[in-house]
């Protein structure tokens, strides 16, 4: 449950306690991982969580009238509040569970988007992850609509002034990163809101980077939708959130037809079920569920400040530090970033950086981070990715440091 | 030297160090000295594209010995090629088509050779025992 208020001063060294992977070795070497943008590691009550409702209180929800079945959808239900409540989103039925940001992209795709016609537009950004392009193209084949993306400056910051030429009143929908995954910035998505809302656009907001470092707020940023992970925010994997603002998921059709999202189904004709429930068809991750709220409970115990300033110092040290290699270069230097330091080296495969470094125990992400288009811009096959979460140490960056000295030592 | 031979040259070569660190500099060196393809051969059709790096692949059949000319964009992937074309080439067909290439397990690269690592070197090894087999 969410402890009103209740915030726990910042100890690095008690929350690494916590998370039981960041304790184990890796080829011989403590494990140092900086990986955070691909997948976070989990709090023991998460584990515990996951646990515990397998040992005790597995059963289907919304299904029996049996206490197992009764409890499960309790907790399930117990979830979704907390996750409301978190994301400040005005009802519960407004957010819905799905199996990702992935999925929850593709639900708007498919569901709202049938109600595009020819001509219609769609706007992207330059530095969207193939999980907030590929959905829309798709689309786009299926209905005629036109995809427009937002081109981006050599910092890796959105140009503002071509957005507002791509806005229109022919604009549908606007569906733009919160935080690129790849370079660590933060978009001015309250500009985009306000700006398409003037014009009556549609905006999806891909949070998948954003919720576990910043404060997301469904009533103070208006988005339409907002979609993330919750392997990301700490939780399990397979499943994610999809909030809606609730006067548009009604006038959506379904998405997917089955168990759980109807009324009453005849041979004639089937009656759809109401909020959340429409869009929730079939026996979802009933665990996956009810540990994202354990979670983002988890999360709301700390201090979000005080996480962000610890990570920005992490993210600024670890820069200082590895500008001090000859013909590195920082990829993502927008004003306003969070803590995800992406690099190549002159001459230096960012795949031999990553092996070298994983055998020295350390896990960063290496390749083009599904984000093809972003590398095409700055014309490099890929980067190596440090993304780092609350948990991750000054120490831990001296390591990395010294073993990617090591590592070009013998590269070059 | 048989193929065999070759292989257990290999493996003898590298039991001398245990430290990951060790036998990476070891592949890499050989990475570095090898020009194994020439510019004229790295074409967009020799190329196997990987999520992280890229191989090209030029075969050939001499008097019935498969001949193989390959190169990366990365070093490590390079060395690695440099192994099993030091392994595979002058070798017939059958034997290219046929044998085990237990020696890259043995001296314990064969996670590079698993198609979820994405370099490319998967596919490559495959092309090489596809080329045999259509040769023999
Ligand atoms: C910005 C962004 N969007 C979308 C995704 C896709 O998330 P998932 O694979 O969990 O559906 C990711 C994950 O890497 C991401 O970083």
């Amino acid at each position: 449950m969410i402890t009103d208020g209740i915030t726990i001063p910042f100890d690095v060294s008690r929350i690494r306690k916590e998370f039981p992977t960041l304790h184990r070795q890796v080829n011989g070497k403590d494990l140092v991982y900086f990986d955070n943008g691909a997948t976070s590691q989990k709090p023991q009550v998460v584990i515990d969580a996951i646990s515990e409702y397998y040992t005790d209180n597995n059963a289907n929800i919304h299904r029996g009238v049996h206490y197992l079945s009764q409890l499960a959808t309790t907790q399930y239900e117990d979830a979704r509040k907390i996750i409301q409540q978190y994301i400040n989103a005005p009802l519960s039925e407004e957010v819905l569970f799905t199996k990702g940001t992935t999925d929850s992209i593709n639900l708007v795709a498919s569901s709202l988007g049938e109600m595009f016609s020819e001509g219609d537009e769609i706007i992207i950004s330059a530095m969207e992850h193939h999980s907030n392009i590929v959905p829309w193209q798709m689309l786009c084949e299926r209905k005629g609509c036109t995809l427009k993306v937002i081109p981006i400056n050599e910092a890796g910051e959105l140009m503002m002034d071509k957005f507002d030429q791509l806005l229109s009143a022919k604009t549908k929908l606007v569906a733009i990163t919160h935080i690129s995954n790849t370079l660590g910035t933060i978009n001015p998505v309250e500009e985009i809101i306000e700006k398409t809302h003037a014009l009556g656009g549609y905006v999806l907001i891909d949070g998948a980077q954003s919720i576990q470092h910043i404060k997301v707020d469904m009533q103070a940023l208006d988005c339409d939708f907002f979609a993330f992970s919750a392997h990301k925010v700490f939780g399990p994997t397979g499943v994610g959130i999809l909030y809606g603002k609730k006067e548009i998921l009604d006038q959506m059709p379904p998405y997917q037809g089955g168990g759980d999202m109807i009324a009453k189904v005849t041979f004639e004709k089937t009656t759809y079920n109401e909020l959340p429930h429409k869009f929730e068809a079939g026996t979802p991750n009933i665990s996956g569920g009810i540990c994202l709220g354990t979670a983002i409970s988890y999360l709301s115990e700390l201090d979000l400040n005080a996480i962000h300033a610890h990570e920005t110092e992490l993210a600024n040290y670890a820069e200082e530090k590895l500008l001090q290699f000859e013909g590195l270069r920082i990829i993502g230097t927008a004003k306003n970033k969070t803590s995800v330091v992406s690099f190549i080296v002159d001459g230096i495969h960012p795949f031999d950086l990553g092996t070298l470094l994983d055998k020295q125990g350390i896990a960063v992400r290496t390749g083009h981070h599904c984000t093809q288009p972003l590398m095409d811009f700055y014309q490099i096959p890929g980067t190596v990715r440090a993304s780092f979460a609350f948990y991750n140490t000054k120490e831990e960056i001296d390591t990395f440091i010294h073993a990617v000295e090591r590592s070009l030592n013998m590269l070059k | 030297m048989t193929l065999e031979d070759k292989q257990q040259e290999i493996i003898d070569d590298f039991a001398i160090y245990d430290d990951w660190m060790d036998k990476y500099e070891y592949i890499i060196e050989l990475g570095k000295e090898l020009p194994i393809i020439s510019d004229e051969n790295k074409t967009d059709d020799k190329l196997i594209e990987g999520c992280q790096s890229r191989v090209w692949l030029n075969t050939a059949v001499e008097d019935g010995k498969m001949s193989f000319t390959a190169d990366s964009d990365a070093i490590i992937t390079k060395g690695i090629i440099g192994l099993l074309i030091r392994v595979l080439n002058g070798e017939t067909a059958k034997d290219v088509a046929t044998t085990d290439l237990r020696f890259i397990q043995e001296i314990g690269l064969h996670e590079h050779l698993s198609p979820t690592r994405s370099n490319g070197l998967a596919s490559m090894v495959k092309k090489m025992k596809l080329s045999a087999i259509a040769a023999s």
